[in-house]
């Protein structure tokens, strides 16, 4: 088994992978992120103004107008744009007027908060929706199943933040046993650069309401998509195939129809993490989370620009970065696009 | 008179009937559309009738509870304003927000679907990656996004004053890629069928044949999506008025209740939030139920036990 | 009387559908010596499939074995438990079905699908479950086979798929294959082949064989028995030999008459009249009497019985014959 890995890993990733693949994740890659910064700098070149915010109101029309030619705020729109990207990809998206600090250094102190909330959240998902939609798919009619699916109706049409601020309303105002906001105390690790959550009982404590939230979505979506593609898998013909072998019931749902599921699952996994970070702008804000969604929605309502291009950016190159990784996975999962690499 | 018989013996009805699940969200669900379009006449007081709403009236709590009063059955929120009437005036944006962008969302999507199948090459590649970008993004984040933008641009003051049309715009850019691929996917399958080459043997026009003989075999996935849809919309302007992008408060959606409802449930008067929050469960859960069963209804493949 | 490898009796399967019952075989019998070939043969829908899964109690929801039963190896496999028949199947009684390529799972290698069916039912090691299956590839004339076990399906041809499928249906030398279509999915230049291939096996290990296939022509050249199923009933049974030679049933002399160079060349192909009647409209009678020309009388009111014809060992089902 371990030998077969070994070979996997090896031959696998350089020959077949390697190449054809993942050229074009890079260029598909490059093409959206020139699209979102062509975007992004068009809502920062339309809204707002930057002088105004470097300087404030009381400064005179003539000074204004100097420092305006000093930024290059009078050059024309593509030379603007052309700068604005040499900065990007430099990590430099101009300076938060709120923060009176660069734009990434904020994106990166917020990070953190938001990384682990979703990472939990994923873990919580992934650890329940497995079980309880294979269970599902394989008795679809008992009590148990029905149920999960009522349940899983119902935690749809709720909407995240109400979710959160029921919680909130549950456990901390009326039964005092959660934090109702915040991170709570936090550990530096890494070099300073990342302020952990995980490590302090506190952190932990903070950390449960928040995720039970953020999951409250994902979580019955996962388990009805878990059901629904077993429950498809169970009417192929090799699963068929699989009970006249005389196999066990056990291995034909635990290794055959899994693996099979396993598949669109992952590929729909990808796509949900995208909402996952519209749902942490909504989590953070009811629990006062101090991530980059919260930080998001601040920085519209003060018109921070800056910061609302560089949180554009950032999502964008992690969704990116994501999907590589969803791809890659699945390509190991699934033979056929393994071998389509190299003939 | 033909039409309402085949009505009755079809399997539709037959079906509803004999689901209890469905007959309950229908029938709660045409009480909700009653009672929030009728509110001019039913509601106890106009919320947005700034004369009738006193500082003094604020934060009562439901009438069955100590401090209640029986004018105001459901309690009233920080301003003064009666819950349930508020409510009611709040269910009715959400509900004409909510089908509005839905009817926004179909008509691009579908359009956009039709020619992107239909004429493939490039026109069918732009569409498709745009869709994909903003699918990935999810579409929740492109409104929150084309939001933060509009109220920037348009200011507050403007942007609170056509918030109704411009959250039906938003929604319904931000939806649109569901239905432009359903459609799409359907078209690609059409296309390759044989009517449609007997129709262009006899000298059909493209735009005819895209109309008349491809769209309505398109529509059924249409429908499925759209009672999903609205459920999605009524939610996404929820969460937008919940952040503030959404409607002003001073003509509240449901969502915007909840959102200026919020910070009292920690001073006690937790039913300002509460309350439109139930409300909005109800709304949007049963018109997922119905979805799902008019779901289960339009595909065969669940016939078999 | 010599005890039969395989006794089928009487065997009935419903379908338990929302709008009501539905009967897809009705009083199936035939039985099987050791190293006999049956043909099962019949149009879509005839329940020839249905038959063969009922076998192994593989028949899907909402079917079920209403009624009969299947005598193997001294037990009756309609009321034995589950733990049992799943030893049997892949064990005794092997099946293969028609499509190789919706056959085995796509995402698992082709030495895994083989070694597992083994592991299921012998406690050997993983590696000569291996060998047994390198074994049986060569039996099926894959090349270098050695080499082959690590690759997954999509890699082969149709043929050589279907071959796989073959050695997994012998891994356990099996009493009795069941062959549902096995070469409709392929293509026709490779059908000969696969045919061949199995009947060499069978040969050889003195294996039984089911063969439910609609191809009158290949049952005629490989089976010893034949067995005509119509709207879910036998028609007839007996050698094939004599059925071919002198048909008696009229929708068995149909099926002759049907098969190209039964005719003569230059002549027009012939075709039954009408076709095979949807098992939820049953006629009443006999249920080809529609299609049949020598309907008269009771055809139309009662249902003809399978009954001994001459001396040989014959059952048809017909008023008239």
């Amino acid at each position: 088994m371990i030998l077969k890995l070994k070979t996997l890993l090896f031959d696998k990733i350089w020959e077949k992978l390697m190449f054809a693949f993942i050229t074009r994740r890079i260029i598909q890659a490059v093409i959206v992120m020139l699209i979102i910064s062509f975007i992004g700098f068009t809502i920062k070149h339309h809204v707002g103004d930057p002088v105004r915010e470097l300087v404030g109101v009381s400064v005179k029309a003539s000074e204004r107008e100097a420092l305006r030619e000093k930024l290059g705020l009078n050059d024309p729109f593509f030379v603007q744009y052309k700068n604005f990207l040499k900065n990007a990809v430099k990590g430099d998206f101009g300076i938060s007027y709120f923060f009176k600090k660069p734009a990434s250094q904020v994106i990166l102190e917020k990070a953190p908060a938001t990384l682990e909330l979703v990472f939990a959240s994923s873990i919580l998902i992934i650890l329940l929706s497995i079980p309880l939609g294979t269970y599902c798919a394989i008795k679809p009619k008992s009590i148990l199943s029905r149920l999960i699916m009522g349940m899983s109706i119902v935690g749809v049409s709720i909407p995240v933040f109400l979710t959160a601020i029921m919680l909130i309303f549950l456990f901390a105002v009326n039964l005092h046993i959660l934090p109702s906001y915040g991170r709570g105390d936090t550990v530096p690790i890494l070099w300073g650069m990342w302020d952990t959550g995980f490590l302090t009982l506190d952190g932990l404590k903070h950390l449960i309401l928040p995720v039970i939230a953020l999951s409250s979505i994902m979580l019955p979506l996962f388990i009805r998509l878990i059901r629904a593609e077993m429950m498809e898998v169970m009417q192929t013909e090799y699963i068929k195939f699989a009970f006249a072998k005389g196999l066990s019931k056990k291995r034909i749902w635990f290794v055959h129809a899994f693996k099979n599921t396993l598949l669109p699952v992952i590929t729909v996994g990808g796509v949900q993490l995208g909402i996952m970070i519209a749902y942490t702008i909504l989590t953070e804000t009811v629990f006062q989370w101090q991530g980059m969604g919260f930080m998001f929605l601040e920085a519209v309502e003060r018109s921070d620009t800056s910061l609302l291009v560089a949180y554009l950016m950032f999502v964008g190159v992690l969704f990116v970065v994501v999907n590589t990784i969803v791809d890659i996975i699945y390509g190991f999962i699934n033979p056929k696009v393994r071998i389509s690499g190299t003939k | 008179m033909d039409k309402w018989k085949k009505f009755k013996e079809s399997y539709f009805l037959y079906s509803f009937l004999r689901d209890p699940v469905a007959i309950v969200s229908f029938v709660v669900f045409v009480f909700l559309v009653l009672a929030s379009f009728t509110a001019p006449f039913t509601a106890p007081y106009d919320p947005y009738d700034t004369t009738t709403i006193s500082i003094m009236d604020s934060e009562i709590p439901p009438v069955w509870l100590e401090g209640g009063e029986k004018n105001f059955v459901l309690g009233t929120d920080s301003q003064g304003r009666d819950m349930l009437s508020t409510m009611m005036y709040g269910m009715r944006v959400s509900i004409i927000i909510g089908i509005g962008a839905v009817l926004l969302q179909a008509f691009l999507g579908v359009v956009i679907g039709l020619l992107s199948g239909y004429i493939g090459g490039r026109v069918d590649a732009f569409f498709m990656r745009l869709a994909d970008i903003q699918l990935s993004f999810s579409t929740l984040m492109v409104a929150i996004f084309i939001s933060a933008i509009f109220q920037t641009a348009f200011g507050v003051g403007k942007y609170s004053e056509y918030a109704v049309p411009i959250l039906v715009l938003i929604i319904g850019l931000a939806e649109w890629p569901q239905y432009a691929r359903t459609v799409r996917a359907s078209v690609l399958g059409e296309k390759e069928k044989e009517y449609v080459e007997a129709a262009k043997v006899i000298g059909f026009g493209s735009r005819w044949i895209m109309f008349r003989h491809i769209l309505p075999n398109t529509l059924s996935p249409v429908f499925v999506i759209s009672t999903i849809q609205v459920a999605n919309a009524v939610m996404s302007e929820a969460a937008l008025s919940f952040l503030g992008l959404g409607m002003p408060v001073t003509k509240p959606s449901l969502g915007s209740l909840i959102n200026l409802g919020f910070e009292y449930i920690f001073s006690g008067s937790w039913w300002i939030t509460i309350f439109p929050g139930i409300l909005l469960i109800v709304l949007v859960l049963v018109v997922n139920l119905l979805g799902d069963w008019l779901r289960d209804v339009l595909n065969p493949k669940l016939y078999k036990g | 009387m010599m005890e039969h490898l395989l006794e089928v009796n009487n065997l009935e399967v419903k379908f338990k559908l929302r709008t009501g019952g539905l009967t897809a075989i009705d009083k199936v019998g035939f039985t099987l010596d050791k190293g006999e070939r049956l043909g099962i043969v019949g149009e879509s829908g005839a329940g020839k499939s249905v038959t063969g899964f009922s076998i192994i109690n593989l028949i899907s929801k909402p079917g079920y074995i209403s009624d009969g039963e299947i005598i193997f190896e001294g037990k009756d496999l309609t009321r034995v438990s589950e733990d049992v028949l799943r030893h049997i199947r892949g064990n005794r009684i092997s099946m293969i079905f028609q499509d190789p390529m919706m056959t085995l799972n796509p995402v698992f290698t082709i030495g895994e699908q083989m070694a597992e069916t083994i592991l299921a039912h012998k406690n050997i090691s993983r590696k000569d479950a291996l060998e047994i299956s390198v074994e049986k590839l060569r039996q099926v004339h894959i090349p270098s086979p050695e080499t082959r076990l690590n690759q997954y399906p999509h890699e082969f041809s149709g043929g050589m798929r279907q071959r796989i499928v073959i050695a997994i249906a012998l891994l356990l030398d099996p009493a009795i294959i069941i062959a549902d279509e096995p070469t409709t999915a392929l293509d026709v230049t490779i059908q000969a082949e696969i045919m061949e291939l199995l009947l060499e096996l069978c040969e050889k290990n003195e294996t039984g064989l089911i063969l439910i296939t609609h191809d009158l022509g290949v049952v005629s050249q490989v089976t010893e028995k034949i067995a005509v199923m119509y709207a879910g009933r036998i028609v007839e049974i007996g050698s094939t030999e004599n059925i071919v030679a002198n048909p008696l049933h009229p929708y068995t002399r149909g099926l002759i008459k049907a098969l190209p160079g039964s005719r003569g060349t230059g002549e027009k192909l012939y075709q039954i009249p009408g076709s095979m009647p949807n098992l939820t409209e049953m006629p009443k009678g006999c249920a080809f009497h529609p299609r049949c020309e020598l309907a008269e009388g009771e055809c139309f009111t009662t249902v003809p019985e399978l009954m001994q014809r001459g001396n040989f060992r014959r059952l048809a089902a017909c008023h008239k014959v």
